[in-house]
Order: C-alpha cells, then structure tokens, then sequence
C-alpha cells in the first residue's frame, strides 16, 4: 500500500526495508517524518488531534504520490499519516522515497510533502492551557505548494 | 419555474465547519432560483444566517469538495453530489 490513514503509530526502519525490500537498482532513500511540537505559536502545546475526511483522503494522498511519480524518477514511494489523538513528540506523518540517485528522491519526497499540506484534508486541533483550538493554516505552506506550480 | 429537475446534494461539515455549525452534515435541497454550482450552495447557506453566515462570509477561506474532488465555486454540482466544506487543510 503506497497510502496508509491509521491511528498507529508507525516503525520507521521497518516502512524503509518494506520499501526497499527486492529493489537492487535503489542507490538513495529519502524519509521525511512529521512530528508534534510542544509549542505552537507561543503556547504551550499537551496534546493534538488529527481528523480527516474518509474517503477523500486516501485518494487526494494517492493523487499526490501519482503526480510525484510521474515528476520524478523514483522507484518507490510511501506515505503513512496518523489520525485520532496524538502527543508531543509523536510521529504524525511518513513519507518515504526510494530513487536512483539522491536528487530525485529528496525532491519527490519534499513534492509529496508540500502538496499534502495544502491539499490532503487533515485538520490539527491543539490543546493548550487556554484550551483547545483549531490549528490556522499558514501563508507559508501555499507558498511551499505554488513553488512546483513554476 | 426551471426547467431542470430539483437538485439535492450532501452536505458534509468538517472540523471548524462541523462544530460552527454544530452538525456532521444534511442534505440540501438547492432553491430553484440556485445555480447548480458549489456557489450556489454557499449562497443558500449563507442565507441562513447565523453561524453560516459569519463562516462562508466572503474573505473567509472555505475550501470545498465535491464528490472527494477540490472544487471551484463556478464548478457544477448535480443530484446527490457530496459536497464537503472545511477550512484549509493543516496535516502534516
């Protein structure tokens, strides 16, 4: 499965050799993880929950690893993003990319990140100590998408 | 009178959406008046009022998709659609 939604957490060296695993032409393994932070826009962050919309998410994370695939000369490709209740710390997100050579899997693997943070419906809602609230999205993260649109 | 059948979609409310609105989604039937556009849905919720008014204002950022696809506001929307509204995405 190149797209996985689950509430587990996930095995980063294991979702590597499963990649990996039988492909000797592989020379380059790009991994990004995603994690919880602390703090967020100044508060102190205890805990996070991540919803998702069934049904559209699967297929807009598969859409996008579609793209990269045609973009770039990759092998493999896997992305893994957790749902539900999350502490700091914890992993969120997997995206990992298998290549020829380290160029094309460290870019194909910033293009799935990219476009997962402004098209893959998943919403951060955060607890502090002034309670819960919404995580906004940020200008900054259109900026990172729109820089494959040139 | 309109010439073309009544059309009713699903709606689906997510995060900010589904709490402003205190509801997971319903279904909507179009004005006949309403273009059968994802426009002409926000515009006959907004007439409500209300928290539907305050969160599709213009100027808020809503994004939509019908039947699992990002949508535009001119794009179309036809008998039984699932149309999702929800704030810009922030996984990752």
């Amino acid at each position: 499965m190149e797209v996985r939604i689950q509430e587990a957490d996930f095995d980063v060296g294991a979702e590597i050799a499963a990649l990996r695993k039988g492909d000797a032409r592989v020379g380059a393994v790009a991994v990004f993880v995603g994690t919880v932070r602390d703090v967020n826009e100044g508060d102190g962050v205890a805990a996070m929950t991540l919803e998702h919309y069934p049904g559209m998410t699967e297929k807009a994370l598969q859409a996008i690893v579609d793209e990269a695939k045609r973009r770039f000369d990759v092998y493999a490709m896997r992305v893994v993003h957790r749902v539900g209740e999350l502490a700091p710390s914890d992993q969120i997100v997997l995206v990992a990319v298998t290549s020829a050579h380290r160029g094309q899997a460290f870019d194909a693997c910033r293009f799935v990140m990219d476009y997962l943070k402004t098209r893959a419906p998943f919403w951060k809602k955060e607890r502090t100590a002034q309670g819960t609230r919404w995580v906004e999205a940020r200008a900054s993260d259109d900026a990172a998408a729109e820089r494959w649109e040139r | 009178m309109r010439d073309s059948p009544p059309v009713a979609v699903r709606l689906v409310f997510l995060a900010r959406l589904r709490e402003a609105f205190a509801s997971p989604g319903e279904t909507l039937q179009l004005p006949a008046s309403a273009p059968s556009t994802v426009a002409g849905v926000l515009d006959a919720l907004r007439a409500r009022g209300g928290a539907f008014a305050a969160e599709l204002a213009p100027g808020r950022a809503v994004r939509v998709a019908v039947n699992h696809e990002l949508a535009k506001p001119d794009d179309a929307v036809r008998d039984n659609d699932e149309v999702a509204l929800f704030p810009p995405v922030t996984g990752g």
